[in-house]
């Protein structure tokens, strides 16, 4: 398995060239880290190349790293991950590509390749507000209609900013600021790295 | 002349064949539609985002809820992915024990699958019969969790607690008298592998029977065959997989094709469809159910000859065990931590994904070295196949839907997270 990986790995190299921006084999898979501007470009080869064949989008997923590490983080704020499958050469790839602004990211939509990728960039725009440029149908699809701001962003609270309930004068149901207290139990903690050896007991 | 428009109509989200919660807005020219445009979303829980509030272990009753006719297999990816960042090794029971359940649970998904699909397009018998044999498995289920659905059975590192010694009961009532009682405890009288392999040895001539009433029927089979055809390339074009795959005659199964657990081990087989169409995936459906039952046997025979841990052994990640937490200061204090604090996962990303009975079901877990997952994304396979929707209805009649919804064996659970 470890030599299809690095198989894998250098025909990407040989392949993409300039277009990687880092390779990374880590735990048994391979992330591919591309620039916005060669998100497109890359993901045609990707599907298309002999030696790549990824014919299947397995997943697509926003990233919002703005809380990463407790606030560490110095990159780019919005990533996209893409995994995508090639039932050829049975591997699997993770494509991710950072987008270039953080008050409006943008990337390309990929449905003119992958046409199953319509809904997750629906789902990506909903939960994270990322716009995908040449997307045909970019509507929301998990939150409610009429729903305001990105619910996934780290920025945005778990309990939200509205609840719904129905007001018996008025005769319908009606929106009004959250009334529950956010509360959290178990406070999140980042420890020191290989904190108390988890994984080698 | 007068003006011919076409008709938009609203079908669910209460309509009793739109498995759950789906309203789909269909836009038909007289009975034929033209463009299907489904609306998803009423059982948006935000699974993912609580995730990133509660830490690892919090999160696993969560699974459960998503496709909530597969429960153990939602669960079973989402270990395999915590498992796989803290690269932990899993008891080789645990394994078999998991492997065991799946299929279990792939029974339970299929019957269920296959007797509502019946169900839409006019079998009422079906359901029934389907249901009698859920009521079984639930009860493995029961057994050896606690719950009949919402098990919580898997943890990361293994299993929950090893396989009971013996089923529970039924006890006289004011319903069931003592002789009706003796006729249901009639199987339960030894473990629950045994009772289970009596479950095995009934179940073939259960799938017979289903076979009789549909397979032949020309009813059933005039509502399927050559409905939803999907070609194999654009169920790959689609993001399909699973049944939805195989029946287009894709030979894919994550189970064979990258093995995870024991499955290498195992000896089944993998149907593939011709056309397909509905009628294809109901007969890899079919044959699905009795290839888990051969693994099913595998791991009952296995299962009885290896007693051994059932759950790993380290006390960061699987909580030390009872008598030893009541005796032993460190392990009291391990105890402590991890049911408050608990574990840190290494900081990395994974995606984990298994054969779930509806397809690919994958957890892409990013974690930045606190006690809580950074990112949990749930890869629903349903979700794929119903974004196909459109495609597949379009030029179809309007009661095809039905039959394309019922073949897709859609679950809102999972679809709207």
């Amino acid at each position: 398995m470890s030599s299809k990986l690095e198989r894998l790995s250098s025909s990407l190299q040989n392949i993409l060239g300039a277009k990687v921006r880092s390779v990374v084999v880590d735990r048994g898979e391979v992330t591919l880290e591309v620039a916005a501007a060669d998100y497109l470009p890359v993901a045609q080869l990707l599907r298309d190349h002999r030696d790549l064949r990824f014919e299947e989008l397995v997943d697509l997923t926003g990233l919002d790293y703005s809380a990463y590490g407790n606030g560490v983080w110095a990159g780019r704020r919005f990533a996209v991950a893409v995994h995508l499958l090639s039932i050829t050469h049975n591997w699997r790839i993770r494509l991710r590509a950072f987008a270039d602004d953080d008050a409006f990211p943008v990337l390309e939509s990929l449905v003119g390749v992958w046409p199953g990728v319509n809904w997750y960039e629906r789902e990506a725009f909903d939960l994270y507000g990322i716009m995908f440029a040449g997307h045909p149908d970019l509507r929301r699809i998990l939150t409610d209609y009429g729903f305001v701001g990105y619910p996934f962003r780290k920025d945005f609270p778990v309990s939200g900013y509205v609840e719904m309930r129905y007001d018996p004068e008025q005769g319908r149901v009606v929106y009004q600021p959250v009334t529950i207290e956010p509360r959290e139990n178990t406070p999140r903690i980042v420890r020191e790295e290989n904190y108390g050896d988890v994984g080698n007991g | 002349m007068a003006e011919i428009r076409n008709y938009t109509i609203n079908f669910g989200p209460q309509h009793p064949s739109a498995h759950g919660v789906l309203r789909l807005v269909l836009e038909l020219d007289g009975e034929v539609v033209v463009r299907a445009d489904p609306h998803i979303g009423l059982l948006h829980r935000g699974t993912e985002k609580l995730a990133e509030t509660r830490t690892w272990v919090q999160s696993v009753p969560y699974m459960d809820r998503l496709d909530y006719v597969s429960m153990m297999c939602n669960e079973h990816a989402y270990c395999m992915a915590i498992e796989r960042l803290l690269g932990l090794e899993v008891p080789i029971r645990a394994q078999y024990i998991r492997v065991m359940f799946d299929e279990v649970t792939r029974i339970l998904n299929h019957l269920l699958g296959i007797g509502t699909h019946a169900l839409d397009i006019g079998a009422m018998t079906m359901v029934l019969y389907t249901f009698r044999e859920r009521e079984d498995l639930m009860d493995a289920y029961e057994a050896v969790s606690g719950a009949r659905m919402h098990a919580a059975y898997y943890r990361p590192g293994g299993v929950y607690r090893d396989l009971p010694d013996r089923m529970p009961q039924y006890a006289v009532n004011k319903f069931k008298n003592a002789n009706t009682v003796r006729e249901l405890n009639d199987n339960r009288q030894g473990s629950l592998l045994d009772f289970l392999e009596d479950f095995t040895t009934r179940f073939l001539g259960y799938c017979d029977d289903y076979e009789t009433l549909l397979t032949d029927n020309r009813i059933w089979k005039q509502r399927t065959v050559g409905i939803g055809v999907v070609t194999p390339e654009q169920a790959k074009a689609w993001g399909f997989t699973g049944p939805m795959l195989r029946g287009s005659g894709v030979a894919w199964d994550l189970r064979k094709k990258q093995p995870y657990e024991v499955y290498d081990r195992m000896d089944f087989d993998i149907p593939v469809g011709k056309n397909g169409d509905c009628y294809d995936r109901y007969l890899c459906r079919m044959e699905e159910m009795r290839q888990s039952n051969r693994i099913v046997k595998q791991c009952i025979d296995w299962l009885r000859k290896n007693p051994g841990p059932v759950i790993a052994d380290n006390y960061k990640v699987a909580p030390p065990p009872r008598e030893r937490m009541k005796g032993n200061m460190e392990e009291l204090i391990h105890h402590f931590k991890l049911f408050t604090e608990g574990m840190h996962v290494p900081s990395g990303e994974v995606y984990a994904a298994i054969e779930h009975p509806k397809g690919e079901f994958g957890v892409y877990a990013v974690s930045d070295g606190a006690n809580k997952p950074y990112r949990l994304k749930l890869r629903a396979p349903g979700f794929a196949h119903l974004a196909a929707m459109d495609e597949i209805a379009r030029g179809h009649m309007i009661a095809d839907v039905v039959a394309i919804i019922g073949t897709m064996d859609v679950v809102f659970g999972e679809i709207d997270r």
